[in-house]
Formats: structure tokens, C-alpha cells, sequence
């Protein structure tokens, strides 16, 4: 390859090493040389995409990269498919998110898991993830997309059921896999017609025949573009698949707040900025990404108003503000998508993480009612905590405040349509505001609800958990090697937005274009962002109305709508809805298939047909056995008779006649 | 000179009488010298036809069927005073031990 090292084959393939070391020699190994191997390969990982990145920043690179001769994978007649990845701002972009919160999350977990006897484990699935995640996002067509996409839910199947000693954490784990695979069908469709109608599936090949052919519009582009936001839908929890991530939580925190928070959730995202050449040929598939993206957002907002378990608060939320990401991409703000994306990895794997420290503290206690008064006891935790809640919340200059800014101005841009987007995304952020505040209040501000006794019973009650502490019966503050990435990740989200939806659109314009060229006028602008700080400070004055000045007030809100807050503390009962709808007659037809078609039906069918040719053709056959000499023989002669008959029948019945001379002569 | 077809007819109809006389007899050496019958039925349409064509190969055909047939008879013979011992009978309908 010409130009400059890229170390682009390796960015994958060092994390794929840790995974093979630490998961086939892990249990044999001692646990420094583990954590050295889990933390050196992401790190050198990291290393590689930032070299690249400055390479690209000092101009010594020019972007995209693409690899003209990649080594082939796949080669039947026209169909062609090679290993090629593709460096542009996005991916890189995206790298440093990857490799970057990845190898942050990776340094946190050896303090999180430092007890945990599948330590090796552990790391050698983390290593898998980022593997897999790094070459979805480097991949250079559709398929070797779809090899990460598939991997990174293996790798989360993997770590949801990291505890499978747990019923609900091995059946979270399958829950997820399976409703992604749901959306892996969307995708997988959408792969086939995308062949089928450019005949490749290289990212660039596919824009360079839109390009040619400007008239391509709708019909074959909206049904893919369906296809893969079904895919989308799947991977980054919206509506109406949503349903895994809540349950995904019973996940080590960590796992969490890599995973299905910063990273693995946002590869639908990234897979529609990634192809919205498709998606710009498409208004109706583009409105149908803004009307799931908003209705998620607001949907698991309100469920995440009435959470108790800090993780589940963390993951509507999430849910929720990838409905804001599905929003920018379906206003055609791509660069703001992936701008929220990118402050929304620092803040919400800080929440994550933040949340972790208060789990770990606490010996396992999940339960915000439970929590309370913590600000005393984990300093470090309570501030980064703090600077992560404002960040959601959207206050400046907090990263979420520039980027949500921008989705949300660029929804209001977009048409009338767009204005009810607008409205319902400041909706959503007031409730975001509420319920993160919510969260810091129950958590950290107040008295302390646990008293020693609890605590202690929960840290024996989370056994099970390999989450036991020494005996320490003070809630405590978490290790340094936890607390770095926390201040780290901290700073970041202060600074993660300081660059601006702007400066940051033109950046990724290369890939993803400008977006909608309509852009406000200051004045509006300023309205606009004026109005989003407001709704924010409305949401925290009502959290500490509610939560700070008159602590009984939430009972008597929820007595007062108790029809409301059912329904939003039973999550709409959606998953009872799924159960009923889907699950348990799927259920039933599955064991009515396997127990009586295919078991008696196929099965026993087959074995009774079988038995039963064989045992009629004995019965037959043993007529001829009558052990009598004299009937093999007639059977014998008449067999002679008839083949001598078939033999010369033709003979005498041709028009030659019989050839031997019966004369002598 | 005799034509050919009547040795040819004689030949088949010693075959016939062979083949009849081994489906419907019941003693076991008379089975046995109507196979020496069809043999031979079959040895003379050689001998008739290796006149006939002036070849050879008909002669040393009927030779080899001979001294098959002398082989034959005399392990069948064996065979047959072995069953003779065993089941005192040279009956074929009673020699049916191979039934189901």
C-alpha cells in the first residue's frame, strides 16, 4: 500500500488476539498477565485509529481511505466481496469512540470485575466486542458490515449472560438475541435487494451508481431502505424492538455502559448515516426514521419517569436518546446524529459507569428507594455523576446541550412534519431532564434510606453475583482504577460539544453530506436553543420540587394518577402484550410443530413407513420361501421362459423376420 | 442330408422333456438325470450347429458341458446320499428345511 502506515488490518485484529489468548490460556494464566493482555490490545487498538486520526489531522493523510486491491473474500462469477475497509471521517469518527470509551470501559473493569472468578472470561468477550465492533464499523460493503453487525450481538449475547448461573440473566441474554435477529432478518433482506439492484455491495460502488443514475428514486430504494431501518431498529433498541435493552442490564454494569450504551446501540445509527445515499433517494423511508426515532424517544422517556432500578432508569434513557439520534438521521442531520452520538457515548458511559461505582459500593444494590445521601461517601463518584446528569439534561456547555441543539433545530428546519418532531423531542427533554435529576436525587442527595443491616443483607443477597466486597458495611468509595475512566470520561463530557455541531458537520460533510441545506437564522436560532435550556431547568425545578423540597409528593402524584403511573411502571405492558402476541403462541406453535409434526408426523412417520414396507415385503416374499424345490425351479424356468421371450420377441415380430436358416442351405 | 432343424427340434424337445421331468418328478435322482437330460438336449444343438458351420467351437463346447456335467454328477451324487442319510427320504417336497 502506498502512503503513510495505517495499521488498519491491525485495528481489528489486535483486540481479536486478546480474545484468543484470554479465552483459550485466560484460566491458565496469572491474572496480571490477563489484565495486561485484555488492556494492551484495545489500547493498542486505540493507538492505531488515533495515529490514523492525527495523520489526518496534521494532513499527512487525505480521507476516506479506501483499500483498492483489499484480498477477496467472497468471488462467484460477477458477485464480488472483498475485505476491504474504508477510512473516511465518519469511520474514524466512530473508531475513536470505539477504541477510545472501549479501552476506558476496559480499564474500569478491572476494578468492577477484580473478584469475579470468570475474570479472563471476562476480558476475552470484551475483546471480542471490540473486535467485532471495529470491523463493523471499518467495513467497507454491506456484508462485512453485517459480519460485525452479527458479531457484536454474539459478543452481547455472550456478556448479558455473563452470570448464566442466573435464570434472568441467561434468558436476557437470549432475549436480546433473539429480537435482534428479528431485526438481523430486515437487514439481511435489505442485503439481498441491495444486490440484487446494484450488483455490489461496496458502500462506495452503490453511491457511485446513484450518482450515475439520478432518477433512481423510491420504490426498490424505499423497500431496502425499510429493510435496513428494520435492521436499525433491531440493533439500537427502538420501537418496536426495543424491548431487550431494558433486560440486557442484567449484564455486568460495565458491559452495560460499553455495549448498550455507548457503542453496539449506535451501530444502527451509524449504519444509516453509513448508507444515506439510500435513504436521501427515499423521502418516506427517511420520514419513517424520524417518526420511530421520535416515538421512542418520547415513549421510553415516560417509562423511564417511574423506574426504581438505576441501571433500568440508564437504559430507557438510552433507548430514548437513540431515538433522538434516529431523529437527526431522519431529518437528514446526519452529522448531528452522529454528533449526539459521540457525546452521548461520553456521558451515558459515565452514567453507566458512575452507576457501576454506586452498585459496587453498595455491595450490589440496585434500587434507587433504597440509595440516598451517597454524596457524603463517594465524592468522586457524586461529581462526575453530577457533570454527566447536566450533561443529559442538556445544560451549557455540556456536551448533550450542543448536540441535542442540533437535532433538535435541525427537526424544526425540516417542515411542517419536522415542527411536530421539534415539539415532541422538547417534550422529551424536559422529561429527561426530570428523570435524570430523578436519579441524582434519589441516589446521592438526602438522607441515607439503607441502614448497615440492609446493606449488609444485600451484599448477601447479590451473592450470586460474585458482587461481594470485603466486609465492609459503610457504602464506600470505588477504586481508582475505576475512578480514572470516570473522571476522564467526566471531561470529556464537558468538553465532547465544545467543537460544535458546525465545525463538526463539515468535518463528516465528506461522508455523509450537509444535510438539509435550510439553515436558521441567528435569531431563531437563539430562540430555539433558549427554549431546549428551559424546558431542561423546567425538568430539574419539577425533580427538586418534587424529590429535594417535599419528598412525599411523588406517592401522592403517583396515588393521584394511579391509572397513569401503572401503566408507566408496567412499561405499557408491552412486554406482557409481546408475551401473549407473539411469544407464547409462537411458543405453542413451535412445540405443537416439533411434538406432533415433527417428532410423530416426520419422525415417527418416517420409522413407521419404513418398518412397514419392510414387513409387507417380507410377508410377500415369504411366499416364495416354501422351502418346496420344484417351485424355485418353476419359477426358475419361467423366468428363463420370459427373458427368452423378451429376447426374441422383437425378432419375430420385425419386419426381417427370423434370421437362422431352418433350411440347411 | 438330415437338415438342421431336425436335430434342433429334437434338441429342444429333450430340453423340454428335461425341464418337465424336473419340475414334476418328486424323486430326487430322477430331478437330477433330467438336468443331465436338458444338458445334454442342449450338447447336441452345439454338435448339430458345429456341422452345420463347419466350426470347431461347438465340439469343444459340447467337451467342456461334459466334463461339467461329469463333475457335477458326481458332487450331486455326494449330495445326494448325504441328504439320503440324513432324512432317509429322496423325496423333494419333503427335503424343506430352507422354508420360513
Amino acid at each position: 500500500m502506498n502512503g503513510p502506515l495505517l495499521f488498519l488490518p491491525l485495528i481489528p485484529l489486535l483486540p481479536f488476539a486478546g480474545f484468543l489468548v484470554n479465552g483459550i490460556l485466560g484460566r491458565r494464566l496469572p491474572k496480571a498477565l490477563v489484565t495486561f493482555v485484555g488492556l494492551t490490545a484495545p489500547f493498542a487498538s486505540f493507538a492505531s485509529v488515533a495515529h490514523d486520526a492525527w495523520l489526518a489531522w496534521s494532513g499527512g493523510l487525505n480521507l476516506p481511505v479506501i483499500e483498492p486491491d483489499a484480498p477477496a473474500w467472497i468471488s462467484a462469477g460477477a458477485f464480488h466481496v472483498d475485505f476491504g475497509s474504508v477510512l473516511d471521517p465518519l469511520s474514524l469518527v466512530m473508531l475513536l469512540i470505539v477504541t477510545g470509551v472501549g479501552f476506558l470501559i476496559h480499564i474500569y473493569s478491572v476494578g468492577y470485575m477484580n473478584d469475579d472468578p470468570g475474570y479472563a472470561r471476562y476480558f476475552s468477550y470484551l475483546n471480542l466486542f471490540l473486535f467485532f465492533m471495529t470491523v463493523l464499523v471499518q467495513a467497507g460493503n454491506v456484508l462485512m458490515m453485517f459480519v460485525g453487525w452479527e458479531g457484536v450481538g454474539l459478543a452481547s449475547y455472550l456478556l448479558i449472560g455473563f452470570w448464566f448461573q442466573k435464570t434472568s440473566a441467561a434468558s436476557a441474554g437470549m432475549k436480546a438475541f433473539v429480537v435482534n435477529r428479528i431485526g438481523d432478518f430486515g437487514f439481511l433482506i435489505g442485503i439481498f435487494l441491495l444486490l440484487s439492484q446494484f450488483g455490489t455491495l461496496t458502500f462506495t460502488d452503490i453511491a457511485a451508481q446513484l450518482d450515475a443514475n439520478p432518477a433512481l428514486q423510491g420504490g426498490i430504494i424505499t423497500a431496502i431502505s425499510i429493510c435496513l431501518l428494520v435492521g436499525a431498529t433491531g440493533k439500537s433498541a427502538q420501537l418496536p424492538l426495543y424491548v431487550w435493552l431494558p433486560d440486557a442490564m442484567e449484564g455486568p454494569t460495565p458491559v452495560s455502559a460499553l455495549i448498550h450504551a455507548a457503542t453496539m446501540v449506535t451501530a444502527g445509527v451509524y449504519m444509516i448515516a453509513r448508507t444515506h445515499f439510500l435513504f436521501g433517494r427515499s423521502p418516506f423511508a427517511l420520514t419513517m426514521v424520524a417518526i420511530v426515532g421520535t416515538a421512542t424517544a418520547l415513549f421510553a422517556a415516560t417509562i423511564a419517569l417511574v423506574q426504581t432500578d438505576i441501571k433500568r432508569v440508564l437504559a430507557y434513557s438510552t433507548i430514548s436518546q437513540l431515538g433522538y439520534m434516529f431523529l437527526g438521521c431522519g431529518v437528514a442531520a446526519y452529522s448531528a446524529a452522529i454528533f449526539h452520538l459521540m457525546t452521548h457515548a461520553f456521558f451515558k458511559a459515565l452514567l453507566f459507569l458512575a452507576a457501576g461505582s454506586v452498585i459496587h459500593g453498595l455491595g450490589g444494590e440496585q434500587d434507587m428507594r433504597r440509595m440516598g445521601g451517597l454524596k457524603r461517601y463517594m465524592p468522586v463518584t457524586y461529581w462526575t455523576m453530577t457533570v454527566a446528569v447536566f450533561a443529559i439534561a442538556g445544560f451549557p456547555p455540556l456536551a448533550a446541550f450542543f448536540s441535542k441543539d442540533a437535532i433538535l433545530s435541525a427537526a424544526f428546519m425540516a417542515g411542517t412534519s419536522g415542527k411536530v418532531f421539534w415539539f415532541v423531542g422538547l417534550v422529551t427533554a424536559m422529561l429527561t431532564s426530570f428523570y435524570m435529576f430523578r436519579l441524582w436525587y434519589l441516589t446521592f442527595q438526602g438522607e441515607r434510606r439503607m441502614t448497615h443491616e440492609e446493606h449488609g443483607a444485600a451484599m448477601h443477597a447479590r451473592a450470586d453475583t460474585k458482587l461481594v466486597l470485603e466486609a465492609e458495611h459503610e457504602p464506600h468509595e470505588s477504586p481508582w482504577s475505576m475512578l480514572g475512566p470516570l473522571v476522564i470520561l467526566a471531561v470529556l463530557s464537558i468538553v465532547g460539544g465544545w467543537i460544535g455541531a458546525g465545525r463538526f458537520g463539515a468535518y463528516l460533510a465528506p461522508s455523509v453530506g450537509t444535510g438539509s441545506a435550510e439553515s436558521a437564522n441567528s435569531t431563531l436560532e437563539w430562540t430555539l436553543t433558549g427554549l431546549a435550556v428551559a424546558v431542561a431547568a423546567l425538568g430539574w425545578w419539577i425533580a427538586d420540587r418534587m424529590y429535594r423540597v417535599r419528598p412525599e409528593a411523588p406517592d401522592r402524584v403517583a396515588a393521584s394518577m394511579s391509572g397513569l403511573y401503572k401503566l408507566l411502571s408496567h412499561k405499557y405492558w408491552v412486554d406482557e402484550l409481546y408475551q401473549t402476541v407473539i411469544v407464547k403462541p409462537l411458543l405453542a406453535m413451535s412445540r405443537f410443530f416439533l411434538e406432533w409434526v415433527v417428532d410423530v408426523a416426520i419422525l415417527g412417520g418416517a420409522a413407521w413407513l419404513l418398518g412397514g414396507i419392510a414387513s409387507l415385503g417380507g410377508a410377500i416374499l415369504q411366499r416364495w420361501q416354501s422351502g418346496n424345490l420344484r417351485s424355485y425351479a418353476a419359477w426358475l424356468a419361467a423366468a428363463a421362459a420370459v427373458l427368452l421371450i423378451i429376447m426374441l420377441l422383437p425378432e419375430l415380430l420385425g419386419a426381417n423376420g427370423i434370421d437362422i436358416k431352418w433350411a440347411g442351405h | 442330408m438330415i437338415p438342421i432343424s431336425w436335430y434342433l427340434l429334437l434338441s429342444a424337445t429333450l430340453f423340454c422333456l428335461g425341464v418337465v421331468g424336473f419340475l414334476i418328478k418328486r424323486n430326487l435322482i430322477t430331478v437330477f438325470m433330467s438336468i443331465e437330460l436338458m444338458l445334454n438336449g442342449v450338447n447336441l444343438s452345439f454338435v448339430a450347429f458345429a456341422h452345420q458351420w463347419h466350426l470347431v467351437k461347438g465340439q469343444i463346447f459340447v467337451f467342456f458341458v461334459m466334463v461339467v456335467a461329469a463333475a457335477e454328477a458326481a458332487v450331486g451324487l455326494a449330495i445326494i446320499i448325504a441328504v439320503f442319510r440324513a432324512r432317509s427320504t429322496l423325496a423333494v417336497d419333503r427335503i424343506d428345511l430352507m422354508k420360513l
